[in-house]
C-alpha cells in the first residue's frame, strides 16, 4: 500500500526537522489564514481555476518569490557552512546534508525560480504586448502553471518525507544511480523536473502559436517588441531542448526503477552519454533563461533613454543567432571529459562565435542611451547593474571556452562565480527590472523608488562581496562543493567574505520584499492613473493598469515599431462603441491534472505502484470529460464592457 | 549626490578588504604561478586570452560609464536625438569588431588546444614515468606498472621528466586534478583517460579530486610529489618494502567506500589497472546464458 514509505522518512535531524517544521508550519498556517478570512471560495474562483493568463502570470510570480526564498536559504546554509568549517566534521551540516542543500539550490533557483519568473513576466505582459485578449490556449496555459507547481511541491516535499538528491543539480550518473544513490533523493530530483518540464514544453508550444496566431492587425513580425522577438526564441528553445531533458530523465529513472543499464557503469550502461544529453538540454537552457532578460533589457532601454531602440534589425537578427548557435556548445561543460582536440577545439570556437551576437546586443544598448535622456529609474539601475556583471561574466565565460585553459577552471569556484555572474547578473536582474517596470502594469500601482534603490544597492554590494572572491579562490584552486577546507589552504578568510556578501544579498531580496509591502500600503500615493506609467512605448501602456481582465476593449490596429508612442504621437483614437466579448470560463482541469500527475510521481518516488494506474487513468479521464465539455466561454456583454472602460477612465 | 559616491566607495572598499585578507593569509595561487610547465603554458595561454578581450572590454567599459554620465536626463545640454534608431556604418563597427577578436581567439584556440591536447605525449628527450591513477570512493589509487608497486593518497614520480597519467574510476565520476601542476581530466569508470604533466623542480604539491563524487568527497585529497632521480628511487625501494600487496582482495577491500584513510603502499600488484578497466565490461547476462 506504502511501497517503500515507511514512518521513518519522516524522522530527520535536528536541522532538517526545523525544515519539516517551516514547511508544514507555513501550509498549515495559509490554510488556517484563508479559512478565517473566508476566502476559499474567492481563492477557487479568482485565482485557481482562472485562465486569465494575467492571473495565471501572477501565480506563477508568487511561486518564483517563494521558491527564492527556499533556494536563498541553502544559499545561505551553504555559504555559512564554508564559512565556518575548517578541517572535516567542523560545519554544522553533514557531508550528506550539505550536497542535498547545494542540489536543491541548483534545482531550485532554475527550475522554479528563474523558468517561473520568466513566465510570470510572459503571461502578465506578452499578451498585453501583441494585443490579444488572452494566449491561444488557456486551459493548456492554466495545466502548464499547476504542472509548474507540482512539481515545486515535490521537491519542497523531499523536506518533510524522505529526503532530496544528493548528487549536484544535474545528477551526473553513476553517483545518480541505484548502486551509489539507493534513496529516494533522486526519485524526488527526476519526477519533480518531469513533472514540471512537461509544463515547461506545453506552456512553450501555446506562446509559440500565441505569437504566430494572435498579433493584433498591422502588427508584422518585424514591428513585434524585442520582447516578443526574445520570448519566441527561448520558447523555440524550450521546444527542441526540453524533449532532451524528458527523454534523459525517463532514462536515469528506467535505470533506476527497473534495473535497466543506460547510464549505469555496468552491462553496457555510459554515464558519458548522460552528461552529453543533459548538457544538450542544459546548454540551451540558460539561453531559454537569458533571451526573454535581453527582451527585457531592449523594453526598457528606450523607455528610459527617451529613444528609440537603436539598431532593432540587429537586435532580431542577434537573438536567432543566438537560438541558433546554442545547439552547437554544449561540450564546453565537459572538456576535461577527454574528447580528442579537434573535438574540443571546434566547441570552444563556436562558444566564442556566440559572443558575437551577443556583443552586438551590448552596443545597441549603449548606442540607444547615446545621444538620449537617461532616467535613473529602479529598473534603469538594474540595467546597469547587468551591464557590468554580464560583460564580467561573458569576459570570464569566453576565457573559459578556451579547453586548455577550461582544464585549470573546470569544477573550480572561478566557474561558480562566472555562472552566478550570468544568472544573477544576467538572468535575475534582467527579471528583477522587468518586474519593476512592469509592476505598475501588473498591479495598478507604482513601486517605492527610495527602497528599490536600497535594496538595488544591497543586491549590488553583496553581489560582488560574494562572488569575487570566488573568481580568486579558483586562482587559488579550490574546487566547488567542499564541506570544508584544510586551514593551511588559506581559502577560509575569503570563504568568511563571500558569506557577508551572501548575508548582504539576503538583506537586498528582505529590502525587496519590505519595498512591495511599503509601496502596497502607500499605493494611493502613486496609482496609475493613466495606464502609461513610464510614458511607455509598446500597447501594454495603451490599457488601464490593472489591464481589464479582457485586455482590450477594442483591438489597436498597429501603424509601426513602438505601437503605442506611434499611436500617441499620431492621436489615433479608437472607434466609438463597444462589441460583445468572448472570454474563456474558469476551470478547475489544470488543478485535477495536475493533483493527479503529483500523485503519479509521488507514487514513482515511493514505488506505491498502486497509483500510477490510479493516475494515469484520473487524467485520461479528466481529458475525455472536458473535451466533452461545449460551453468553454461566456460573453462579456458589450453594456459591461462600456462600464468597466468608463470606469477606468474618469 | 550621496548615493553616487557611495557606490563606487563601498566597492572600492570591499576590493580593498578581499585584497588584504588574501595578501595576509599568504595565500597561495597556483593557478597564477604554477610550477609544472603544462601548468604554466595554461597560465600563460588564460592571461593572453583576457588581455585579447580587454582590448574590447576596457573601451566598452568607458563607453558605458561616459554615455550613462554625459546623456542622464540632468544634462540637458546634451545633443538628443530621440528617433535615431539605425546606422549601417556604426552596426558594421560593432558586427566586426568581437568578430576579429573571436577570428583571433579562434586561431588561438585551434593551436593551443592541439597544442596542449592532455593526450599528448611531452616534447623531452626522457621517458615517460607510467603512473595508473584509479579514483576510489573515497580516496586515490597509483599503480606503477614498471616498477610493480602502488600507493594511495600520495603519487611521487622523477622531477624533470614527463609523467604519463592512465585515470579510470571504481566510482562515481571524479576529476584528477593537481593544479600546481596543469590542467584536470575526468576519472570514469570503464574509460581511461590520458594525462601528461611535467614537473621542471623537486616539490610536493597538492592534489584533488575536482568533480563531486559523494559524502566523502571533500576528503579525497592526494600529495603529488616530485623528487630527485635518487629520492624516487628510495621511494620505490620504500614501497617495495611496506610488504603489502594489492591483490583482487586487498583492492576489493580498498575499493569499498570509505574515510580517505592514511597514505599507503604496496610492494607487488598483482590487480592490473586494466583489470579495473574491464571489470565494468562483463555481461553477467551472457555469461550466464554460456554456462548453460
Amino acid at each position: 500500500m506504502f511501497g517503500i514509505l515507511t514512518p521513518e522518512a519522516f524522522i530527520h535531524g535536528p536541522i532538517e526537522t526545523g525544515a519539516q517544521l517551516i514547511v508544514v508550519g507555513g501550509a498549515l498556517s495559509v490554510v488556517l489564514l484563508l479559512t478565517i478570512t473566508k476566502r476559499w471560495k474567492w481563492l477557487w474562483t479568482e485565482w485557481l481555476t482562472s485562465l486569465d493568463a494575467k492571473r495565471i502570470g501572477i501565480m506563477y510570480l508568487i511561486l518564483a518569490g517563494l521558491m527564492l526564498a527556499r533556494g536563498g536559504v541553502d544559499a545561505l546554509m551553504m555559504r555559512s557552512q564554508q564559512a565556518v568549517a575548517v578541517g572535516a566534521g567542523t560545519g554544522y551540516l553533514s557531508p550528506d546534508h550539505f550536497a542535498q542543500v547545494f542540489t536543491a539550490h541548483g534545482v531550485i533557483m532554475i527550475f522554479f525560480v528563474a523558468m517561473t519568473f520568466m513566465f510570470g513576466l510572459i503571461n502578465c505582459i506578452l499578451p498585453l504586448q501583441i494585443g490579444t485578449r488572452d494566449v491561444s490556449f488557456p486551459l493548456l496555459n492554466s495545466i502548464s502553471f499547476w504542472l509548474t507547481a507540482t512539481g515545486a511541491v515535490l521537491v519542497n516535499l523531499s523536506l518533510v518525507v524522505g529526503a532530496f538528491a544528493a548528487t549536484g543539480w544535474l545528477a551526473y550518473p553513476p553517483l545518480s544511480e541505484i548502486a551509489y544513490s539507493p534513496g529516494v533523493g533522486v526519485d524526488y530530483y527526476i519526477w519533480a523536473l518531469q513533472i514540471s518540464g512537461i509544463g515547461t514544453l506545453l506552456a512553450a508550444v501555446n506562446f509559440i502559436v500565441t505569437i504566430i496566431k494572435e498579433r493584433a492587425p498591422g502588427m508584422t513580425l518585424m514591428r513585434m517588441p524585442i520582447f516578443v522577438w526574445t520570448v519566441l526564441g527561448s520558447m523555440l528553445l524550450v521546444l527542441f531542448a526540453f524533449p532532451i531533458l524528458t527523454g534523459t530523465m525517463t532514462m536515469l529513472a528506467l535505470d533506476r526503477v527497473l534495473g535497466m543499464h543506460f547510464f549505469s557503469t555496468d552491462l553496457g550502461g555510459n554515464a558519458m552519454m548522460y552528461v552529453n544529453l543533459i548538457w544538450a538540454w542544459g546548454h540551451p537552457e540558460v539561453y531559454i533563461l537569458i533571451l526573454p532578460a535581453f527582451g527585457i533589457f531592449s523594453e526598457i532601454v528606450p523607455v528610459f533613454s527617451q529613444k528609440r531602440l537603436f539598431g532593432y534589425t540587429s537586435m532580431v537578427v542577434a537573438t536567432m543567432a543566438i537560438v541558433l548557435l546554442s545547439f552547437g556548445v554544449w561540450v564546453h561543460h565537459f572538456f576535461t571529459m577527454g574528447a580528442g582536440a579537434n573535438v574540443n577545439a571546434f566547441f570552444g570556437i563556436a562558444t566564442m562565435v556566440i559572443a558575437i551576437p551577443t556583443g552586438v546586443k551590448v552596443f545597441n544598448w549603449i548606442f540607444t542611451m547615446f545621444r538620449g535622456r537617461i532616467k535613473y529609474t529602479v529598473p534603469m539601475l538594474w540595467f546597469m547593474g547587468f551591464l557590468f556583471s554580464f560583460i564580467l561574466g561573458g569576459m570570464t565565460g569566453v576565457l573559459m571556452s578556451v579547453p586548455a585553459v577550461d582544464f585549470q577552471l573546470h569544477n573550480s569556484l572561478f566557474l561558480v562565480a562566472h555562472f552566478h555572474n550570468m544568472v544573477i547578473g544576467g538572468v535575475l536582474f534582467g527579471y528583477f527590472c522587468g518586474f519593476a517596470y512592469w509592476f505598475p502594469k501588473i498591479f495598478g500601482f507604482g513601486l517605492n523608488e527610495m527602497l528599490g534603490k536600497v535594496s538595488y544597492w544591497l543586491w549590488i554590494v553583496g553581489f560582488a562581496m560574494a562572488f569575487i572572491p570566488l573568481y580568486i579562490l579558483g586562482m587559488m584552486g579550490m574546487t566547488r562543493r567542499l564541506d570544508f577546507v584544510d586551514a593551511a589552504s588559506g581559502y577560509h578568510p575569503l570563504l568568511v567574505l563571500a558569506a557577508v556578501g551572501a548575508g548582504i544579498i539576503a538583506l537586498g531580496a528582505a529590502a525587496q520584499f519590505i519595498c512591495y509591502a511599503v509601496s502596497t500600503f502607500e499605493r494611493k500615493r502613486h496609482m496609475d492613473r493613466t495606464g502609461d506609467y513610464w510614458n511607455g512605448r509598446t500597447l501594454e501602456w495603451s490599457v488601464p493598469s490593472p489591464a481589464p481582465f479582457y485586455n482590450f476593449a477594442h483591438i489597436p490596429t498597429v501603424h509601426g515599431r513602438d505601437a503605442w508612442w506611434t499611436m500617441k504621437e499620431k492621436k489615433q483614437t479608437h472607434e466609438a462603441g463597444y462589441q460583445d466579448i468572448l472570454l474563456p470560463k474558469n476551470s478547475c482541469v489544470g488543478l485535477l491534472i495536475a493533483g493527479f500527475s503529483f500523485l503519479f510521481g509521488f507514487g514513482m518516488v515511493w514505488h506505491m505502484w498502486w497509483l500510477l494506474p490510479v493516475s494515469l487513468i484520473g487524467i485520461f479521464v479528466t481529458i475525455v470529460v472536458r473535451s466533452f465539455a461545449d460551453e468553454t466561454e461566456y460573453v462579456v456583454p458589450a453594456h459591461l464592457v462600456k462600464a468597466t472602460e468608463q470606469r477606468h477612465h474618469k | 549626490m550621496k548615493s553616487r559616491l557611495l557606490i563606487p566607495l563601498s566597492l572600492g572598499i570591499i576590493g580593498f578588504v578581499v585584497l588584504l585578507t588574501v595578501v595576509a593569509h599568504g595565500g597561495q595561487f597556483p593557478l597564477l604561478d604554477p610550477a609544472g610547465t603544462i601548468g604554466l603554458l595554461e597560465r600563460d595561454l588564460m592571461v593572453r586570452t583576457v588581455f585579447l578581450m580587454l582590448i574590447v572590454v576596457i573601451p566598452v567599459f568607458i563607453l558605458i560609464i561616459f554615455v550613462g554620465w554625459f546623456y542622464r536626463a540632468e544634462n540637458t545640454k546634451a545633443k538628443y536625438t530621440p528617433n535615431w534608431e539605425n546606422s549601417a556604418m556604426e552596426e558594421l563597427i560593432w558586427w566586426s569588431v568581437p568578430l576579429e577578436i573571436v577570428l583571433v581567439l579562434a586561431a588561438l584556440t585551434w593551436s593551443s588546444t592541439h597544442e596542449l591536447d592532455p593526450m599528448r605525449a611531452l616534447n623531452h628527450p626522457k621517458d615517460p614515468v607510467v603512473v595508473e591513477v584509479v579514483a576510489l570512493p573515497w580516496k586515490w589509487l597509483f599503480i606503477y606498472p614498471e616498477q610493480g608497486i602502488a600507493s594511495v593518497n600520495e603519487v611521487a614520480f622523477p622531477a624533470d621528466a614527463p609523467i604519463e597519467f592512465h585515470i579510470t574510476a571504481d566510482a562515481p565520476m571524479n576529476s584528477f586534478w593537481i593544479p600546481a601542476l596543469g590542467g584536470q581530466m575526468y576519472a570514469m569508470t570503464g574509460m581511461s583517460t590520458s594525462l601528461h604533466l611535467i614537473a621542471p623542480e623537486p616539490g610536493d604539491f597538492a592534489g584533488r579530486s575536482a568533480n563531486y563524487s559523494g559524502e566523502g568527497f571533500s576528503q579525497m585529497t592526494f600529495t603529488a610529489r616530485a623528487l630527485e632521480d635518487d629520492d624516487f628511487e628510495n621511494w620505490v625501494k620504500d614501497a617495495k618494502a611496506s610488504g603489502a600487496a594489492l591483490t583482487p582482495e586487498t583492492y576489493a577491500v580498498l575499493a569499498e567506500p570509505s574515510d580517505t584513510g592514511p597514505v599507503r603502499y604496496y610492494g607487488s600488484v598483482t590487480m592490473p589497472f586494466s583489470a579495473i578497466l574491464n571489470s565494468f565490461m562483463s555481461m553477467p547476462v551472457m555469461d550466464h546464458i554460456e554456462h548453460h
